[in-house]
């Protein structure tokens, strides 16, 4: 009796023992496109709630900027816009979130920066939308530029470079002020709305959008000062250069459609482009797609399910929404902006 | 269980053997599952070109916060930021757990009051305050203080110089310096000289039978050193006062709303469950004793300070640690409300470093010393208060 007891305590010891060395072999050994072809979608690390960014709209439909780099993305690989499913995530744990495996592509308003890209396994795709921080104080108090903010107190979020650029930027100006940080992007707004703080900081986009929520948007004025350089960069993990590849050169078919002025209109008259440049991007020539194991309509399916970067910008925050941004240097090269495709060749 | 008599011989049916062995088993078991998931962390974290490691709490921390107990600038370490977070997170539990006994013991007590409107009253009392999540609550006393209160600019000033708005309370405070430390300390020995001969005399009365006059060896106890200290630092006493500037107030001491409202939510909430426990131990005390502390003629006042009291105390005391930990805990829940405790720093920390799993072992570590801490001080206490049999 005994000994037939110890044997079924070992056996489970055992049994323990082998489940979880097998939850932790290595799950990388699949290639990103494989793992999402066969799950038929992507998974795609989102903002919970920025407008203009990502949000759900009155339908439950999430849309928004960052949403349409993963849409693109869909697109190419499933030549349907659709087969996205977003995972909501907070600044503490989006990172992790790639790290672990938990999400394929991470389309966050996300600052590419040294650390992220050696530090944290991760590799960023192209900047999608180059932004700043900025600050924005009511305008009653008269404020005319972030210098005079001596003494002031101000609202920021937690989890973000927004904290040590504040500091990089009052520091040498010798500015004493006060940080007041919250994690919850609700109690942060509200807590400027009610003047517990003189200024409330993030990125400039990000401003517009708390300037979209205010009772009366007119009240408050965003400061001139960009006191930081936020380039915005889908992320992935670093162990995949196939899936890099057709991240980078679906974000490049968005500006190259823009630069050379297919629109999701006139892409089929596209088709019969005498320019061999758009030939080889919309599969009419050569083997683009097979070379990145897609299909060779990948970018055409893009443009038709999209458009081109300028309609994506101004559909989801350009003059004519809420947030009324212009393109300032997420304009093409051509027109003085940063926006630039490598040659499809 | 005739096992010996099988076999003596064989040590694996040895019952005392037995019994060792499968502790020392199922203790090594565990040590190596835990250093294999250490080690496959480790290897997975490196395999993916994750940084590890310790060495991020010496770098700039870069960042400020907004309210520290110790001197913390924006150029002191990550390590030092944390241990700033780490005595934000003592401070506000420390303050809440008193607040939160005091009220306790007076709702609690005052469940059984024989004034049914005061009875019920705590009763309402208790109720509201523990049925509902600590988060809203905080959440609630956050927006009631900032939404009610005025804006820093059209700050109330209640006193002279004492102002009051959204931006919290904001008090004349001394410029203190190290003397001023000097002199704390000449009171707090003076304090404690003064209890010393206190005990003494006390003492020497009961053995002797004799009363002397001890009061004025007393006084001295307490004035003579700070009075001495104050001769040889001779300290400046710089008031400064708060000034209305172009965005705050400049100048004075600050009671901010984010600690206001996470010690009111801490210790309001507390309080509730510390309320119950009072009653429990005090209907735990026989009715022979209030009926015993009545026949010798004492007031219901003294019967409780003196007689149920001490003996609730025996079965309040274990259920009362449990509430020290969990108010302890839940001060985590600053981070909501825009406290820069332990997590908040933590979480700060952590992004800029992206070194999660170390961030969150520190803050594990520590959480879970200081709760121990907790916990052996108040058994200690437990064993001095419960029964003696002599």
């Amino acid at each position: 009796m005994i000994q037939s007891k110890s044997m079924a305590r070992w056996l489970a010891m055992g049994l323990i023992a082998g489940v979880t060395a097998l939850s932790a072999a290595p799950a990388s050994a699949q290639s990103t496109l494989d793992t999402v072809k066969k799950r038929g979608k992507i998974l795609c690390g989102v903002s919970p709630v920025a407008p203009g960014f990502s949000y759900a709209d009155d339908k439950g439909v999430r849309r928004g900027f960052d949403v349409d780099i993963c849409r693109a993305v869909s697109a190419a690989v499933f030549a349907d816009p659709d087969k996205v499913e977003y995972v909501p995530l907070n600044t503490n744990v989006r990172f992790q979130a790639v790290q672990s495996g938990e999400v394929d592509i991470l389309s966050r308003q996300n600052t590419w920066s040294f650390t992220r890209d050696a530090s944290l396994g991760l590799d960023f795709g192209p900047v999608v939308f180059y932004d700043g921080q900025g600050l924005m104080a009511p305008a009653k108090l008269n404020v005319k530029s972030a210098s005079e903010l001596q003494g002031a107190a101000i609202c920021l979020l937690p989890g973000t470079t927004t904290l040590q650029n504040l500091e990089d930027f009052f520091r040498p100006k010798n500015i004493k002020y006060e940080s007041v940080v919250f994690e919850n992007s609700d109690e942060w707004r509200n807590a400027f709305f009610t003047g517990r703080c003189d200024a409330i900081t993030t990125d400039r986009s990000d401003l517009a959008s708390v300037r979209a929520i205010a009772n009366d948007p007119s009240q408050y004025v965003v400061l001139p000062e960009t006191i930081s350089k936020e380039p915005l960069a889908p992320t992935i993990r670093q162990n995949d250069p196939n899936w890099r590849d057709i991240l980078n050169w679906s974000v490049y078919t968005l500006i190259g459609a823009e630069e050379k002025g297919i629109t999701q209109a006139n892409v089929d008259e596209f088709l019969k482009s005498e320019d061999p440049e758009v030939q080889r991007m919309l599969g009419v020539n050569g083997d683009f797609g097979k070379m990145l194991g897609l299909d060779n309509k990948w970018a055409y399916n893009i443009v038709k399910s999209l458009g081109n970067y300028a309609e994506v910008f101004d559909r989801n925050l350009g003059p004519k929404t809420r947030l009324g941004l212009t393109r300032g240097p997420n304009e093409l090269w051509t027109k003085g902006g940063l926006l630039y495709a490598p040659p499809f060749r | 269980m005739r096992v010996d008599a099988l076999g003596g011989t064989r040590l694996l049916y040895n019952l005392r053997f037995r019994a060792i062995l499968y502790q020392v088993l199922a203790v090594g078991g565990i040590v190596l599952l835990g250093l294999y998931l250490f080690s496959n962390v480790s290897q997975k974290l490196a395999e993916q070109n994750i940084a590890t490691g310790f060495g991020y709490l010496s770098r700039e921390a870069g960042f400020v916060i907004s309210q520290t107990l110790i001197d913390y600038k924006p150029t002191n370490t990550y390590g030092r930021a944390i241990l700033a977070g780490i005595v934000n997170t003592v401070w506000v539990s420390a303050w809440s757990v008193v607040l939160a006994t005091i009220i306790g013991l007076f709702v609690g007590i005052a469940r059984l009051s024989r004034n049914p409107l005061l009875a019920f009253l705590a009763f309402l009392y208790v109720e509201a305050l523990r049925n509902v999540p600590l988060l809203l609550y905080l959440f609630l006393w956050y927006a009631l203080i900032v939404t009610s209160l005025p804006t820093v600019r059209e700050a109330w000033e209640i006193l002279p110089h004492v102002f009051l708005s959204n931006s919290g309370l904001t008090v004349p405070s001394l410029m203190w310096t190290s003397a001023h430390s000097m002199i704390l300390a000449a009171l707090i020995l003076g304090g404690v000289l003064g209890v010393f001969i206190h005990r003494r005399a006390t003492a020497q009365r009961i053995t002797s039978g004799k009363s002397r006059r001890t009061w004025p060896l007393v006084a001295m106890a307490l004035l003579i050193p700070p009075a001495l200290a104050l001769l040889i630092v001779q300290p400046d006493f710089t008031i400064s006062l708060p000034e209305k500037g172009r965005f705050r107030l400049a100048g004075g001491s600050q009671l901010t709303p984010e600690f206001t409202a996470l010690l009111l939510g801490l210790s309001l909430s507390a309080s509730a469950g510390i309320a119950e426990i009072v009653r429990s131990g005090i209907l735990s005390v026989r009715k022979g004793q209030w009926e015993a502390a009545r026949a010798l003629g004492l007031k219901d006042g003294l019967t409780m300070r003196l007689v149920v009291l001490p003996q609730a105390l025996r079965v309040i005391i274990p259920p009362l640690t449990s509430s020290y930990l969990s108010l302890f805990k839940n001060s985590s829940l600053a981070i909501a409300i825009g406290y820069p405790d332990l997590v908040m720093v933590s979480n700060t920390t952590m992004n800029q470093t992206g070194q999660a799993i170390e961030g969150i072992a520190i803050f594990m570590l520590v959480y879970l010393g200081l709760s121990i801490a907790i916990s052996l001080f108040m058994n200690w206490y437990n064993s001095r208060v419960a029964l003696k049999e002599r």
